[in-house]
């Protein structure tokens, strides 16, 4: 298990490096200038530029930059935001913690959501059921998140009231009247994010259980007298559950991504918010972390995924 | 026609070759050909055929549906007080006619679609925001598929080195962040290539495109490199390559027909999917330049006046929904047509 371990992080690692390194290229190979905010001020003359660029190392070759960078970020600095001067690190310390409630709460609710309905969906193949399940795991996937969210913020919040329009970031929780506040206005970005993320993992347990359910264990243990309940229940369910919860692990880093539609459309202050604002004031360090860690996400839920598989499923290990 | 029937040492004659099929059809069962199992067993599927038939109907309207309505549009406009100031009005000079007298309008017999808060037809303006869309999603997918078959094909069939790299190349892009590194290309490069192209709108096209295209190619490269690793091994590669067929011809007239059911599936799926992908960037303001009236543009204009005029974003969300739903049930008829057994 360990070798099988050390074997996923040391591919991790250059993947991870050569990620960093395309989105820097990207971003160095831009055509535009970091200091062209300047260039229309009278206050700063041609030397200025020239110093504040030499300052900022900007004259230099990119590939000497990128190792700059990657030194620093080795030790954990990000640099400053060009627009607001705070460090980046900061800046995204304090926009992560309302993604990470958002995002982890949907995650969650979906991956609750689902399972049921994918095994119930499984079981019962073809049934009513099943079949009202896979129609709305179709319309799930099929409605741009931004859709949902607009029918949603016109039906409960502006026809009936009942949520707030738009998240207020100042709010804080410290009594009951906050946290119930709080809670209303996490409601719809919520639901958004669910109704995405619960369609695409009804599909993957229905179809994961359907796998299981011809194997000849099953007709096994149901040879030796189990109710069809412990089987589906304690036999199917779980081996159909391991690749699931890989695509679970897998799913974390496109959540992240998928936020920057919700966060835009109802005002929430997390990181896709960040990215959007750095992105239109070009602000590159601010981008340039933002990406890196939306990279750094999707690799190590990538090698989570791996590690969880060849945990659940030993065979793994082997291949 | 003579009734003389052909003898085997007289030459046939056109007669006697129709004759000739017409008895062996009364005396066999019409062949049945694989392409005609899936289409049969495509039909059975109704919500693929209802998605076939909206597909088609929304791509009829946009293409030969447009250019007929316009002459009822201008008709209208003159008729109302705001004529078109063009000769010949195209659809892109309708969809920006102002019409100040029927500001917010809500859907009517002569704004099928409203109006939105400088008078503009929100009917004229899907019908262009359609063309965009599916333009989009079609060549985005023809570039996500060229691009994973030749990059799966090359992968399985050669294996080895070739292999680990393009499958180490292919692991790498499924690990860059998506959504963020599509807003920050399109972002940052879309002024050389407009300034390239000639026109904002033909630039913002092809680097959407590419972009959108050339970040979606690896399922399929993984889903065709696994189908010719087993078909590799057919005896039918081996017959070919006995025959001195090229490597290249084996590849791509031997070995791809065969596996062509992932790819058709995986190209159907990818339309709808790059259809979200442009939306969502114009919803963000990253994608077509402001005044070009995209879908995924007119939701983001539209919901500044949720409130008053709802359809205004509606319609056009809706649309966006509708099409990719369609775009969804047809690739899951044809996941099950073109292969029974697998059942996602």
């Amino acid at each position: 298990m360990g070798q099988y371990v050390v074997r996923r992080l040391l591919i991790a690692i250059p993947t991870l490096l050569i990620t960093s390194l395309v989105i820097f290229a990207i971003l160095a190979l831009a055509p535009g200038d970091p200091l062209a905010q300047f260039a229309l001020n009278p206050a700063v003359p041609e030397e200025v530029r020239e110093r504040i660029r030499e300052q900022l190392g900007l004259n230099q070759p990119w590939p000497v930059r990128y190792v700059k960078w990657l030194q620093q970020v080795s030790q954990g600095n990000f640099g400053i935001s060009f627009n607001t001067k705070a460090p980046v690190l900061d800046l995204i310390g304090q926009r992560l913690p309302q993604t990470l409630q958002v995002v982890g709460l949907a995650y969650l609710i979906a991956v609750l959501i689902a399972i049921p309905i994918g095994i119930i969906s499984a079981v019962k193949q073809y049934s009513l059921f099943d079949q009202i399940a896979t129609f709305f795991s179709f319309v799930g996937f099929s409605v741009p998140s931004f859709f949902t969210g607009l029918v949603l913020m016109l039906v409960f919040a502006i026809n009936l009231g009942w949520f707030p329009i738009v998240y207020s970031s100042t709010l804080k929780v410290t009594d009951w009247d906050s946290f119930w506040q709080q809670i209303r206005q996490m409601v719809l970005p919520i639901s958004v994010l669910v109704v995405q993320q619960t369609a695409a993992l009804t599909r993957f347990m229905r179809s994961s259980m359907l796998d299981n359910l011809t194997l000849d264990y099953v007709r096994t243990a149901k040879a030796k007298g189990l109710t069809d309940r412990l089987v589906v229940m304690r036999h199917v369910v779980t081996n159909s559950l391991i690749p699931v919860v890989t695509l679970i692990a897998l799913g974390i880093p496109t959540i992240f991504a998928g936020a920057i539609i919700t966060e835009n459309l109802y005002r929430v202050n997390g990181l896709g918010q960040l990215l959007i604002t750095s992105i239109n004031n070009s602000d590159t360090p601010v981008v340039m972390a933002l990406t890196f860690i939306f990279a750094i996400l999707t690799v190590i839920f990538n090698l989570i995924a791996d590690v969880l598989y060849g945990v659940l499923d030993p065979r793994v290990r082997y291949s | 026609m003579s009734e003389a029937t052909p003898t085997l040492d007289t030459p046939l004659s056109s007669a006697g070759v129709e004759r000739l099929q017409q008895l062996s059809s009364t005396l066999a069962v019409k062949p049945r050909t694989l392409l005609g199992d899936a289409w049969r067993r495509f039909r059975k599927h109704r919500l693929a055929m209802l998605g076939v038939a909206l597909l088609a109907f929304l791509t009829l309207t946009v293409t030969i549906g447009a250019p007929l309505y316009i002459d009822r549009f201008a008709r209208i406009s003159a008729e109302e007080g705001a004529p078109l100031l063009q000769q010949n009005p195209t659809l892109r000079d309708a969809t920006d006619h102002l019409n100040f007298i029927a500001i917010l309008a809500p859907p009517s017999a002569n704004h099928p679609f409203g109006t939105d808060d400088l008078g503009r037809d929100l009917f004229v303006r899907a019908l262009y925001g359609g063309r965009i869309s599916l333009a989009v999603g079609f060549t985005a997918m023809l570039i996500a598929i060229t691009l994973g078959s030749v990059v799966g094909a090359v992968s399985g069939f050669f294996g080895g080195t070739v292999d680990q790299i393009l499958m180490r190349i292919t692991d790498l892009f499924l690990s860059l962040p998506g959504i963020p590194l599509i807003l920050l290309t399109v972002y940052l490069f879309r002024d050389p290539v407009i300034k390239a192209m000639g026109s904002p709108e033909a630039g913002i096209f092809v680097i959407v495109v590419t972009v959108i295209g050339g970040l979606a190619w690896m399922q399929t490269a993984r889903v065709v490199r696994a189908s010719f690793l087993s078909l590799k091994q057919k005896e039918f590669v081996e017959a070919a390559t006995a025959l001195g067929v090229s490597r290249a011809s084996i590849m791509f007239r031997h070995i791809l027909p065969n596996a062509m059911s992932p790819i058709i599936v995986a190209a159907t799926l990818e339309i709808g999917t790059a259809i979200i992908t442009e939306s969502t960037l114009s919803f963000l303001g990253v994608g077509f330049p402001a005044d070009t009236p995209t879908w995924g543009r007119l939701v983001t204009d539209g919901s500044q006046y949720l409130q008053g005029a709802p359809w205004l974003a509606l319609i056009p969300g809706f649309l966006i929904f509708i099409t990719v739903l369609s775009i969804n049930f047809v690739g899951d008829g044809l996941r099950d047509a073109l292969d029974p057994r697998s059942r996602l």
